[in-house]
């Protein structure tokens, strides 16, 4: 369908995906995409690193101390549904053009995603379990590590992968706006230049890392989590 | 620079704000957001509700239109905007296409999985009065997805509001985006923050009405 | 022998090529009388009933109603059911005059059906009422009442009593012997219930499980004209619950 569009000439911007199928090819050989992943990958990974962990221990501390969920959790509630992204061209003026800036978006959009996840999980534990441990006279350590964080480790592990997305919408948003390294400076001068089968096979290249990234989370807890799979 | 010049105090952003609701460019600018959200949400929600309803009716189409649908509901659509810039052109229609492409795989899967989780006997009781499969789907299996089809679009509106503004900002010349990055160019910090404000207000404005609207809906939830 | 309404003749089932559900299965139900469906859970019993109500096409086999052979639902038979299948976003009445609407009777008409239905089942002022504001027992009653509207010969009923309380139960079963006795149906009734089937039935008909089939049919002949209170105490009733669970041990595992 791609191919006919671009082939009946709906504009020149877009290219037919023989096109785009060849520049990707020549791309990933003449080092364009690896010098491109370069700039971009150590900070995503810093970004996810950080995202993951501290997405995760924010939402399940507050899980488990309430007492800390009048505070923080207002503030998830607004990154997560508020327009975030509006203050990321902010970031430069904060971090210049560094590695800095592209970590802080990538972890302001990706963690409150993680930690409001983390937290409905903890939070969706089942009353009947809970007092199970309770009647067997677990203790809180053994209930927390037994009972709670395997039953919520399903909405944990949606939560990861909403961040990852939300991660990746961050390190793209912030090359295509403030820092112009790595793959979305790809992007970008590419349209400039007006070379659409390269900018379309950029794209299709992130999009596919993203997707590959993605599915193999899924895998992943497949493979930690087997009894899960069917539900 | 310290954090005075980007933090200015409350008094001046409200200061700011007043400012910010005489200025053309600003109505301009809202005008502008309202309309390529309200186009593209709408066209959302007119195409994702059919296209989820084929999905979970059909298992032919669910098989072609699954793996793009799932693809694109967790990919950085962000990375697509600059190919939309030059062929819609820096203009509404870039934006709308932001929109769209931000809100409408997750009213086309919440659909998809309202019409599949309905009762198999609420189907069979059609059948055994001999509904049509025709008014089957029309008195019946839409009815009973209502709840999953709401939550979508409350969810595809959350994902819209992210859109306009992503798309703007991407754009940087025009709406709220090109008022943004103004600001910022001048370090106009107040009015950079009130347009914030105004901006996060609008949101959480916007996804309350709609959650109001679910909560109504959401009564025979209950039952099913 | 009474006369036939419908019979299934060597009606077999087979889901995904190789799991065989129903194997074989050729019943009589006679006209005016209540057939019950005996059986453990996972039997086949709402198969057959499914099959017999032309929602599941058999592998093998046909079923003929008044020895014409039927395919696919039809309004000679009408299907109540075990989680109710209530629509919940319409009213008691909007419920029961579903089966008329699909039949595309006139708005009025079926409304005036619909009512005389809701009475008779003894859901007079709820008509306004939507399912979540009923008991499971009230639910069931306008379950019951849509199947009556559309005035099909046959009621087919999967389980009805299941999902109400014991009391609520047992309620039912007095008044649907009662509602009988006014409406004269041949009634295919399905349930995991020993005393149930006893209690309600003309015919029990017992299936073994895996695959399903036919291991044997019981005629209670239990006198249901008198007091309906009463036949719980009966010798003949008592006898019949312990001869079936008999029967039945060996297929439970």
């Amino acid at each position: 369908m791609w191919e006919l569009a671009g082939r009946a000439d709906i504009s020149i911007a877009f290219p037919p995906f023989s096109k785009v199928a060849v520049a990707f090819v020549s791309m990933l050989f003449n080092g364009e995409f690896t010098a491109a992943y370069a700039d971009s990958l150590p900070p995503l990974l810093i970004g996810l690193c950080i995202t993951i962990i501290g997405g995760v221990i924010i939402g399940v501390s507050i899980g488990l101390v309430r007492s800390t969920e009048w505070f923080i959790m207002p503030l998830l509630i607004i990154f997560q549904t508020a327009p975030v992204s509006a203050l990321i061209p902010m970031l430069t003026y904060i971090y210049g053009i560094s590695d800095t800036a592209k970590v802080v978006a990538i972890v302001i959009l990706g963690m409150p995603l993680v930690a409001l996840n983390s937290y409905k999980g903890i939070q969706a534990t089942s009353p009947s379990l809970l007092e199970m441990a309770k009647s067997f006279r677990a203790s809180w350590f053994d209930t927390i590590l037994f009972v709670i964080l395997p039953s919520a480790q399903k909405m944990i592990f949606a939560g990861l992968r909403l961040g990852v997305s939300g991660a990746f919408i961050g390190i793209v948003l912030a090359e295509l706006l403030i820092t112009p390294t790595g793959i979305g400076d790809l992007i970008t001068y590419n349209r400039f230049v007006a070379h659409y089968d390269k900018m379309f096979a950029t794209i299709v290249s992130i999009l596919a890392v993203a997707g590959l990234t993605l599915g193999g989370m899924s895998k992943l807890e497949d493979l930690l989590f087997p009894s899960e799979k069917n539900e | 620079m310290g954090w005075m010049t980007l933090l200015p105090p409350l008094s001046g952003i409200w200061f700011a704000f007043a400012e910010l609701l005489e200025q053309t460019a600003f109505w301009e600018a809202f005008a502008m957001t309202a309309r390529t959200f309200g186009i593209g949400l709408g066209l959302s929600i007119l195409v994702g509700i059919p296209v989820g309803v084929l999905m979970g009716i059909s298992t032919r189409a669910d098989k072609i239109l699954s793996i793009w649908v799932n693809l694109f509901i967790s990919a950085p659509i962000t990375a697509v905007i600059p190919a939309l810039m030059p062929i819609f052109g820096i203009a509404d229609a870039t934006v709308i296409a932001t929109v769209i492409l931000f809100s409408i795989w997750v009213v086309i899967i919440d659909t998809q999985a309202g019409i599949t989780h309905v009762k198999d006997s609420l189907v069979e009781m059609g059948r055994n009065f001999g509904c049509s499969r025709w008014k089957i789907i029309i008195w019946i299996v839409i009815p009973a997805a209502l709840p999953e089809i709401i939550t979508g679009v409350r969810l595809s509106v959350v994902r819209a509001v992210k859109g306009v503004i992503v798309g703007q900002i991407v754009i940087a010349l025009i709406g709220f985006g090109g008022l943004f990055n103004t600001y910022l160019s001048y370090f106009l910090m107040e009015r950079f923050w009130a347009l914030i404000i105004v901006v996060f207000v609008m949101s959480f404005t916007i996804i309350g009405l709609v959650e109001l609207l679910e909560r109504r809906i959401a009564f025979y939830a209950r039952t099913r | 022998m009474d006369d036939i309404i419908l019979k299934t003749e060597d009606v077999g089932v087979i889901y995904d090529r190789s799991i065989v559900a129903l194997e074989n299965v050729s019943l009589n139900v006679p006209t005016g009388k209540l057939t019950a469906i005996l059986g453990p859970s996972g039997c086949g019993k709402t198969t057959l009933l499914k099959v017999i109500a032309g929602l599941i096409e058999p592998s093998s086999g046909t079923v003929k109603i008044r020895d014409k052979e039927t395919i696919g639902p039809g309004p000679d038979r009408a299907l109540v059911f075990q989680d109710f299948a209530l629509l919940p976003w319409a009213t008691v009445l909007q419920n029961v005059a579903f089966g008329l609407r699909a039949q595309g009777v006139s708005k009025r008409e079926r409304e005036k059906t619909s009512l005389t239905y809701i009475k008779e089942v003894g859901l007079s002022g709820f008509e306004d009422k939507y399912p979540h504001q009923l008991s499971g027992g009230m639910r069931q009653r306008t379950g019951l009442a849509r199947a009556l509207t559309v005035n099909s010969e046959i009621l087919l009923m999967d389980e009805p009593f299941s999902a109400v309380d014991e009391q609520m139960r047992r309620k039912l079963q007095e008044d649907l012997l009662e509602l009988l006795k006014i409406e004269n149906k041949t009634v295919i009734f399905v349930t995991h219930s020993i005393e149930e089937a006893v209690y309600l039935a003309d015919q029990v008909v017992i299936l073994s499980g895996r695959p399903g089939s036919i291991a044997e049919i019981v005629y209670p002949e239990i006198d249901r004209l008198g007091e309906i209170d009463l036949i719980r105490r009966q010798p003949r009733y008592v006898e019949l619950v312990d001869e079936i669970w008999s029967s039945l041990k060996s297929y439970v595992e």
